[in-house]
């Protein structure tokens, strides 16, 4: 009689579908996979640690390189954790312009999803096409920021800079040309045989066993969960847009993609509301103490100039107390927690990030499917490495 | 203010049936925290879970208050997706006995979570399954997260401000 040997894979840490430094120690039987253990921490950089140390605008750049895929977000929601700490509002200007980026920025990290999620299971054009609008994407950061990636746009109090003339114009072409591309990859896989097989019936994953893992975003909504902190507990005037709220049914790979496909669509109709309703108007709060002057007082004024150096170097002072502030980033629920024991730095910076809160549920997901599926299903779960490890 | 922690519907029933071991309750910007005894925190966590549809765990984490005792506070953030609201459950460690039961058993969100802290903060978990380092390499010494920690590293003097 043959004897039965299980294998030990060792899979990544560099390796084209674990969408970074992922390492996961697979052990088989023949191809069929038993265990999954995730290695993870190979980006470590102490985020936390280090914003410990520094003022609260000066920890806002560190936000950027958490999910480099959607940079805008991780600053929406720091800035909305320190806002709320020190219990200021900010202009309506600065909120909507805030949501328009905040939905691009849904709309760019999608499009990566896609691109690369199809580009792991075969199919290659998807992945060009979907480049092709997320770099329409980054012009439009550039436009604004002056960065592609590392955005650093928002300020505690609103914004650093107001848009540029052309601005809402150039989103605005973007956005009318939008359904026309997501109709295009739909065309290309949804009805796809190799798509269907490759995406149907694979990383199954309950309900309930999903909100047991924690598992929060278009991924939890895959499994039929009704649930979107935009609309369940709205921050930066998320109530005044009408959006729907997409849901799966059979909780497996493809449902979760079609429900990302909606929420492309959804984020693009919300910039449009949001484009709408932008009027004129100031772009950061009237709170000298904490915010930033004006430009234009900077370079003309004594006063402009010793006020930029005073919240630059030694920044604002916090009032003693916690907080918790969850936005709906487009990989998950994205939190922060943040401690001030009144001093101008934060006395501990937590990041609650939903890859690494998805991440863990791997091994329920792909345990007893094929080594292929698993590529599949770290697909599925649109992880990114860099908020994964911090 | 403090009519809005103290009418809080989770907290009502907590009083109610863990008198002994709600040590405080706050709000602050609108948001509730419980503290509680660290040797209740499973027992209480599943009573929010069951009686209280606490069903998401949203975050597990600690902070540590060197000078203080007790030195470290557990945090774990709650989340409720039928009543879509949050609470903050507080569990007080002493440094002389740096451990707190696992909630593993309650939602299993906390097998990482809990790995984390106990990586970077150095806090073991009672029971856990799988209690190894996560993001430091399984041969790494201390406890990066800690306030005693040097900012630079272990072998560095300790970081006293940015020199520019």
């Amino acid at each position: 009689m043959a004897s039965i040997e299980k294998m030990t894979l060792n899979m990544g840490p560099q390796h084209p579908s674990t969408h970074g430094v992922l390492r996961l120690v697979l052990e088989l039987d023949g191809e069929k996979i038993e265990k999954v253990t995730p290695h993870i921490g190979y980006l470590h950089r102490g985020v936390e640690k280090l914003a410990e140390h520094r003022t609260y605008h000066q920890t806002l750049p560190l936000t950027d390189r958490l999910d480099y895929l959607a940079p805008m977000s991780n600053n929406l929601g720091y800035v909305l954790a320190v806002e709320k700490l020190l219990g200021i509002e900010v202009p309506e200007r600065a909120e909507t312009i805030r949501v328009i980026m905040a939905e691009l920025t849904r709309i760019k990290s999608h499009l990566v999803w896609l691109a690369c999620h199809a580009l792991d299971i075969g199919a290659m054009t998807v992945f060009l096409y979907c480049f092709r609008e997320r770099e329409a994407v980054m012009d439009i950061y550039e436009m604004i920021s002056g960065a592609r990636m590392t955005s650093n746009y928002f300020r505690v109090g609103g914004l650093s800079q107001d848009v540029p003339d052309g601005f809402e114009k150039r989103v605005r072409d973007f956005i009318d040309s939008f359904d026309a591309n997501v109709d295009t990859y739909e065309g290309l896989l949804t009805k796809n045989t190799i798509w269907l097989q490759r995406t149907v019936g694979n990383g199954v994953i309950s309900a309930e066993d999903a909100v047991d893992a924690g598992i929060t975003g278009p991924a939890l909504r895959g499994s039929g969960v009704d649930w979107d902190l935009r609309r369940d507990n709205p921050y930066s005037g998320y109530e005044k847009y009408k959006f729907q709220v997409p849901i799966g049914e059979k909780c497996d790979t493809f449902d979760r993609y079609k429900v990302r496909l909606v929420e492309l669509r959804e984020a693009a109709k919300i910039v449009r509301q949001a484009l709408d309703f932008l009027k004129p108007g100031p772009i950061l709060a009237d709170l000298p103490q904490v915010c930033y002057p004006p430009k234009d007082a900077v370079y003309n004024t004594i006063e402009g100039l010793i006020h930029h150096f005073k919240i630059a170097s030694e920044g604002f002072l916090v009032p003693e107390g916690e907080v918790y502030q969850g936005i709906e980033a487009p990989k998950g629920e994205l939190g922060y927690y943040v401690v001030s024991d009144g001093g101008n730095h934060p006395y501990r910076m937590r990041i609650r990030p939903p890859s690494f809160v998805n991440l863990s549920a791997i091994e329920k997901m792909s345990k007893g499917f094929m080594v292929a599926d698993l590529v599949a299903v770290i697909g599925t779960l649109d992880i990114v490495l860099g908020e994964i490890d911090r | 203010m403090a009519d809005m922690a103290e009418n809080h519907r989770a907290v009502v029933e907590l009083k109610e049936k863990y008198a002994s071991s709600v040590l405080d309750v706050r709000e602050f910007r609108g948001e509730v925290t419980v503290t509680v005894k660290k040797e209740d925190i499973v027992e209480i966590c599943r009573f929010l879970k069951e009686n209280a549809a606490y069903n998401l765990l949203t975050d597990v984490t600690a902070v540590d208050y060197l000078g203080q005792e007790p030195r470290f506070m557990m945090v774990y953030n709650l989340y409720s997706i039928p009543n879509k609201d949050r609470l903050r459950v507080k569990a007080p460690v002493a440094e002389a006995d740096v451990s707190v039961d696992s909630v593993c058993g309650v939602w299993s969100t906390a097998n990482w979570l809990e790995r984390e802290t106990y990586d970077l903060f150095g806090i073991r978990f009672n029971n856990h399954p799988d209690l190894r380092r996560i993001l430091m390499t399984d041969d790494w010494v201390g406890h990066p997260l800690r306030k005693d920690y040097p900012l630079q590293g272990p072998d560095r003097e300790p970081y006293k401000g940015r020199l520019s």
